[in-house]
This record gives C-alpha cells, sequence and structure tokens, in this order.
C-alpha cells in the first residue's frame, strides 16, 4: 500500500508575524521542506518615485524617509548625497560630520532591529528583541535632540543638515558611546554562542560570493559570504576618509554570519562616531543653498552605503526645480533576487530564519 | 469489582469518603462514592483553574520582568485581576466555527484537551492522602492519561481546515510522542528508586529529594515534559512566527478559553508533577505544613519554566526529533540502568531504600550523569563545529579608489 501525499501551497502573508511588514510568499510545501517560493510584493506601493516629480528637491527629503523607515537617516544622507552631487553644492565640515554621527547611530539603530527580529523569528519569546528595542530607543532619542523626530527626522538638506546640534546633544551621546560597548557585549553573551541560535543559523542558507556579486547584492548580505565591499571605504564620501574603522566580513555567507556581520558592524559604527565626536569642530552646519535648486539639465547617480547595502539615487534633473525622474536602488528589493534559490530545499522553519537574516524592510522594496 | 477496590484503597480524600460512609447504609456504597467523587471533581476543577489563572498573571508579570518592562499592572493590586479581564474578554468573543470544519471534532477537540488535565490532578498528593494520592497505580495513571492530549491536539488541527493548524498537529504528533518514551524510562527510574507505583508513596521514599539522586532522570523528565505541553524551546506546534497560531488557528471565543486555559494548566501539573517525583513532594522542613511546602516547591519550578521561556529560542522541527531519539533516550536509559543496577544490589527489599543507601546512590549518579552530559554534549553539541576564518576574497577590490586612510591631522598639513 502506498501513501498518496501532495504538496501544499501556503500563502505566508501578506499578514504573518514573521514577513516584516506586508511582504507576501507563496511557497510551496512538501511536508515540511520547502519545493517552491514565488514572492509577491507591492501591498506598500506608494509611489515614492513619481511624487518626487511633483516636488522641489528639499521636499523630496521627507519622502526618503518613508522609504527603509527604520534607516531614515541613511536614506536622507543618499539623496542629499545625490543631489548635492547633481547641483554641485558643497558641504560644511560640522554638517558633514553631524551627518556621519547621526547616519553611524541610525545604522547601529537599523542592525539593532534586524539582530532583535532574527531571534524573535528564532522563537525567543521577545527578550531579546525587547533588549534590543531598549537601546534603539535612546538613540531615537538623540535624534529628536537633533530634529525633534524620532522615525521620520528629515534632518538632513542640500547643502548640509537640518540644524546644529543642541549642547546637551553631546553629553548624551558619550553616555551613549561609554555604555553601548557593554550592552552589545550583554547582547553578544545571550546569543553568539548559544547552542540553539547556533543549530538554527550554522550553515543555514548559504550565498556564494559569486552567486551574490553575480545578483548585485550589496550590503551585509553580500559582506557575509566573504566579499569585502563598503561603500564607506570604496568610494569615501563625507569625512569617512579621516576616520579608522575596519570592514568586518563573514567566511561562510550563512545566517549566522549575516548575523554576526552585523554586530560587528555596530561595533565599528560605535567607533565611527567616537572619532567624530573627538574631531567636530564648530563652524557652519549648512552651506548658503537657495530653497528652489535648479540643477543644469544633467543626471546622476550617487550609491551610499545604507544599513542594508548600497542605496542609490539616480537623478535626471530638466533643469527646473523639481527632478524630471528620479529612481531609487533600494537594496532589500535587490538584495531579494536571489530569496527562491537561498530558500527552496530548507524547512519551514529555516525559510522564515534565512528571509529574516536578509533583513528587508517592505517600505523600501515597495517604494 | 477489583477496580473499584483499587480506587478505594486511594480514597480516602481528607476522610470525607469515611465520613459519609459512617451513617449511610451499606447497601448505598455506590452514592458515598458518587458524592465523594462530585466534592472531588469541584476541588479539583477550582483549585487547578485558579492556580492556572494565577499561572497566567505570575508568566506575564515575570515575563515582563524579564524583558524589562512592567506586565499586566491595571487591573487590581498589581494587575491580579488581569486574568479575569482575559476570560470576560474571551468569553464575550463571538464563537466561530469555519465554513468547511468538521464541526463535532472542532467542538469535541477542547474538551478532549481539557479532561485529561483535569484528571491527571486528582492523582497528585498535595499532602498525605489528599485527593487520589494513594492510587497504588498513580505514574502510569499519569503517563497514560496525559497522552492524550496528542489525540486533541490532532483533532483541533485536523478539522479546523486550515493549512497551519494542519502544520502544528501534525508536528504535534510526531514530537509528543516521541518525547512520551524518555519520559516514560525517566520515570520508570523514580519507580524503581522508590518500589512502588503510588505518588503518595514516591514522596515518602524520598528521603533525600530524587532531584540529588538520579538528576540525569529530572533533566531528561524535565526537558520531555516541556516538550510535551510544547513549551520553548520546544514551541513548534504553535510557533508564533512560523504557524502563527499553529493548531488554535481558527478558534475564538469560549472554545479558544479552553484551549488556553489547559495549555497554560500543563505547566501547573508538570511541575506539580516535578514536585511529587523529584523534590519530595510535601516534606519540609520546619513549622511550614506540607501543602504550604509544596506550592512553593511547585512555583520554583514554575519559575524555571518561566525563564526558559523567556530566554531561549526554538529548535527546528528535525532538531527536536533528534533530541528525543540521540538525546534524551540514550540519556533516560543510562539513568534507568543505574538505577536498577543499584536498586539491585542494594536489595532494599519491603522496608525501601534507606537514608544511607539513597546517599551512596547520590554520589555515583551525579558522576555517572556529569559524564553522560559531557558525552552527549560532545556528540551533539554545536561548538565542536569550527568556522573559517574570515578571509576577503579578491573578487572585488574594495580599496581601488582610496589611499591609506587620512586623519584630520593630515588634512591640515595638506592645507
Amino acid at each position: 500500500m502506498s501513501i498518496n501525499t501532495q504538496p501544499v501551497t501556503i500563502n505566508l502573508g501578506p499578514q504573518h508575524p514573521s514577513t516584516h511588514g506586508v511582504f507576501r510568499l507563496r511557497v510551496t510545501f512538501d511536508g515540511e521542506q520547502v519545493i517552491d517560493v514565488e514572492p509577491v510584493f507591492g501591498y506598500l506601493h506608494r509611489g515614492t518615485e513619481k511624487l518626487a516629480e511633483e516636488r522641489n528637491y528639499v521636499q523630496i527629503v521627507t519622502l526618503t524617509d518613508r522609504l527603509d523607515y527604520v534607516a531614515a537617516m541613511t536614506n536622507n544622507l543618499a539623496y542629499v548625497r545625490a543631489v548635492e552631487s547633481l547641483a554641485g553644492i558643497s558641504v560644511p565640515d560640522r554638517g558633514m560630520y553631524l551627518r556621519v554621527i547621526s547616519a553611524e547611530l541610525q545604522r547601529i539603530a537599523s542592525h539593532l532591529i534586524a539582530t532583535g527580529f532574527l531571534l524573535d523569528e528564532l522563537g525567543a519569546f521577545h527578550t531579546p528583541l525587547i533588549y534590543c528595542f531598549r537601546e534603539r530607543e535612546r538613540i531615537l532619542e538623540l535624534f529628536e535632540m537633533l530634529c525633534g523626530a524620532r522615525i521620520t527626522v528629515s534632518y538632513m538638506r542640500p547643502g548640509g543638515v537640518f540644524q546644529d546640534a543642541p549642547i546637551d546633544f553631546w553629553p548624551r551621546l558619550d553616555d551613549f558611546l561609554s555604555s553601548m560597548p557593554g550592552y552589545l557585549d550583554e547582547l553578544e553573551g545571550l546569543i553568539t554562542e548559544n547552542e540553539v541560535v547556533l543549530a538554527r543559523t550554522r550553515d543555514m542558507g548559504i550565498l556564494s560570493a559569486q552567486d551574490a556579486i553575480d545578483a548585485s547584492i550589496t550590503g551585509p548580505v553580500l559582506r557575509a559570504t566573504g566579499v569585502q565591499w563598503d561603500l564607506r571605504k570604496a568610494e569615501p564620501h563625507e569625512v569617512y576618509d579621516r576616520l579608522d574603522f575596519d570592514v568586518p566580513i563573514g567566511s561562510v555567507g550563512d545566517t549566522y554570519d549575516r548575523y554576526y556581520v552585523r554586530v560587528q558592524e555596530m561595533r565599528q559604527s560605535l567607533r565611527i562616531v567616537q572619532q567624530c565626536v573627538e574631531q567636530i569642530e564648530p563652524g557652519p552646519v549648512r552651506s548658503e543653498t537657495p530653497y528652489f535648486i535648479r540643477p543644469d539639465a544633467v543626471d546622476t547617480y550617487v550609491g551610499t552605503e545604507s544599513p542594508k547595502g548600497e542605496l542609490g539615487f539616480y537623478i535626471v534633473s530638466d533643469g527646473g526645480i523639481s527632478p524630471y525622474r528620479m529612481h531609487i536602488r533600494a537594496p532589500s528589493f535587490i538584495n531579494l533576487t536571489t530569496l527562491r534559490d537561498l530558500l527552496v530545499g530548507w524547512k519551514m522553519a529555516d525559510l522564515i530564519v534565512i528571509f529574516g537574516s536578509i533583513d528587508i524592510v517592505v517600505g523600501e522594496v515597495d517604494r | 469489582m477489583m477496580e473499584i477496590e483499587i480506587l478505594r484503597s486511594g480514597f480516602d480524600f481528607l476522610g470525607i469518603y469515611g465520613f459519609f460512609d459512617g451513617f449511610m447504609p451499606d447497601n448505598l456504597d455506590w452514592l458515598v462514592f458518587l458524592i465523594t467523587s462530585v466534592i472531588l471533581a469541584m476541588v479539583i476543577i477550582n483549585a487547578l483553574v485558579i492556580s492556572t489563572a494565577l499561572l497566567t498573571w505570575f508568566e506575564r508579570r515575570m515575563l515582563g520582568r524579564f524583558q524589562s518592562r512592567l506586565g499586566p499592572n491595571r487591573w487590581g493590586p498589581f494587575g491580579l485581576l488581569q486574568p479575569i479581564a482575559d476570560l470576560v474578554k474571551l468569553l464575550t468573543k463571538e464563537d466561530t466555527i469555519p465554513e468547511g470544519a468538521d464541526k463535532p471534532v472542532f467542538t469535541l477537540a477542547p474538551i478532549v484537551f481539557l479532561v485529561p488535565a483535569l484528571i491527571v490532578f486528582a492523582v497528585i498528593p498535595l499532602h498525605g492522602s489528599s485527593f487520589l494520592g494513594r492510587l497504588n497505580i498513580g505514574l502510569i495513571f499519569v503517563i497514560a492519561i496525559t497522552s492524550v492530549n496528542t489525540l486533541a491536539i490532532f483533532m483541533a488541527g485536523w478539522s479546523s481546515l486550515n493549512k497551519y493548524a494542519m502544520f502544528g498537529a501534525m508536528r504535534a504528533v510526531a514530537m509528543l510522542v516521541s518525547y512520551e518514551i524518555p519520559m516514560g524510562i525517566s520515570v520508570v527510574g523514580v519507580a524503581i528508586a522508590a518500589q512502588t507505583l503510588g505518588l503518595s508513596n514516591v514522596v515518602l521514599a524520598q528521603d533525600i529529594p530524587f532531584i540529588l539522586v538520579m538528576p540525569l532522570g529530572f533533566l531528561v523528565f524535565i526537558t520531555a515534559a516541556s516538550a510535551e505541553m510544547s513549551r520553548t524551546p520546544f514551541d513548534l506546534i504553535e510557533s508564533d512566527s512560523e504557524l502563527g497560531a499553529g493548531y488554535h488557528t481558527e478558534y475564538s471565543g469560549a472554545k479558544f478559553a479552553l484551549l488556553q486555559l489547559t495549555e497554560f494548566m500543563a505547566p501547573v501539573i508538570v511541575a506539580a508533577l516535578v514536585t511529587t517525583l523529584f523534590l519530595s513532594g510535601w516534606r519540609g522542613y520546619g513549622p511550614i505544613p506540607g501543602p504550604v511546602w509544596f506550592i512553593i516547591k511547585t512555583f520554583v519550578v514554575l519559575f524555571g519554566f518561566v525563564w526558559i521561556r523567556a530566554s531561549w529560542p526554538r529548535l527546528r522541527v528535525d532538531q527536536i526529533m533528534s533530541l528525543a531519539w540521540k538525546g534524551l533516550l540514550p540519556l533516560s536509559i543510562v539513568n534507568l540502568f543505574v538505577i536498577a543496577v543499584e536498586v539491585f544490589i542494594f536489595n532494599p527489599g519491603e522496608a525501601g531504600l534507606s537514608t544511607r543507601d539513597l546517599l551512596i546512590m547520590t554520589g555515583i549518579n551525579w558522576s555517572i550523569t556529569i559524564i553522560a552530559l559531557i558525552v552527549i554534549f560532545n556528540v551533539m553539541g554545536q561548538s565542536k563545529l569550527k568556522r573559517p576564518e574570515p578571509v576577503a576574497l579578491p573578487l572585488a577590490n574594495m580599496y581601488a579608489n582610496t589611499t591609506v586612510s587620512k586623519k584630520a591631522t593630515d588634512l591640515a598639513e595638506a592645507d
């Protein structure tokens, strides 16, 4: 007698606890085994690129906040760099330092969320997640001091930043910088050597370096495969060439490496902020820039290292006050290119964890 | 009527049976039996439901503390009335049954889930002869009755006509059946050492708590038991990050309340069992009465469960199965073998093992436990897998466009 079996197709999402927003995966299972994956997205499409054509260059900053909504600062940075390159705007030193400080703090906050949710998906009952959120809260408070907003910051402007940091910002930042390494040690002590975490993440969802490069994957996902590629080093912008930091890489390219690279990057970001605090000097934070920026009729592409990878803005100008066309190279979206190859063959529990370790934000995937 | 005789042997529930038997005529024995049973059932159900309500409060409060937040604190002092608010909320929800569901099975599942949990508690002795503690087949009774919840979970998952529920139910059957074996074998160790199957007598045999005499048996039992009630790290039946809710995805209202009640009852029962089997039950020191000792010990065990839940990630389904068959089963057999040989050598006879025998067993068993755990960790543990050192691949040259990193001081010189 033989047993009849048949594959089961499940809609994982758009309402599902582990799909990072409204992402949908049509997964076909053979028992617990994944035999086919079809990602479906677009549920959070807001037409950011089209909306940008209706706004002037300063107003678009607020649109970029909503792309990767857990890393608004780096989105701001990527966008204003593109506008500055388009219109040839220079930025004063203090402005650049403030930008680097806020961008690196945002990188820590974003990686904290990635790590916390990865652990949540591994099944730890919210404890690591809430520990991560506790520290992220302190970063958000710092942002609130900088610009009055916590998530949708809109802190940066073409030509610098919106305003200088208040005086009591610096002692709070020092506080954070002195306590954060200890916190990271605590987090690592809980997670990095944990038997269950190792059993669940090691050698799961291996992405080879060649595949990653072929699929144009960037960010921690690429670095976990052993490719030492970081735009902050490769094409130093702002003041990154005056700062001393390492680019951590992984060895295998599995889920564990993607987690561990993020933890190490948080430590490097702390180093960067520390050096910025030492080097920053008084001065103007924004160059004299008109409200209506009228670049020449040219186009430009500028890529910036965001927490998820290379966030690029391609802006075409027709000489008017708003872009003729703006295209966003969203790292979350492009990092999903190999999703099917990564997931097929693994079990349901691995599917959730591998998908989570890529660390996407649907606001950026759908734009 | 042997069954009645067996039951009666343990059925002196706080003297109630004797009290009614005293003035009732002999031919109304069945009525006495019935009255006593109803009283017993009332006490057990209420005690269990209220302690479960307390546990939900305790667990949420503790989890809050573990996660550096407050937990329920609004309704009543320290949020103690929170379980009542939860209950009222659940009972006022609409009780829906999915269109394609197998209605009788769907309705029956919560009841099949709840009843065994209540019945098991009947044989656990809070103190001396309380409840059916002296039932002389207590251990077999417990193992037999707890197996029924597998059936209930499968009924719930199957009848819901929901793919997530089906996944949860399938996982449940595989896991619960596997973990029953190491759990049963570790209980056999207790029975051999105590020379009895009655739970009250198991407690009386523990001049030294069995957690010290057979630490390996305790570890296997508590691991298998947390899998049996599907708590972290074995909570894949309802793993919220994968299946949403697992087998009770489609349940709502009163049925969902029953399922949740039973699910939270399981830790109470397991903790009470652990207290009876390994922590010497009601026996304690000083003027504190036995039942209080029992409750204190139970809550210590419950705190352990909450702690584990707050800090551990979940294992994958195949890893859980391999832990049961490759890890716990050998450990439980080692434990059983060692205990059996020791008891055979001491040959205690009717009197049971003396304190001196138990002390010698403690010494031997601790060393065997440590050796066995080291062996198992080396065979199954993850730390033996070494990872290669990270080496930068030459596939992309990041330093192509940049010179050695400049410092602010260098810039000043260049200017």
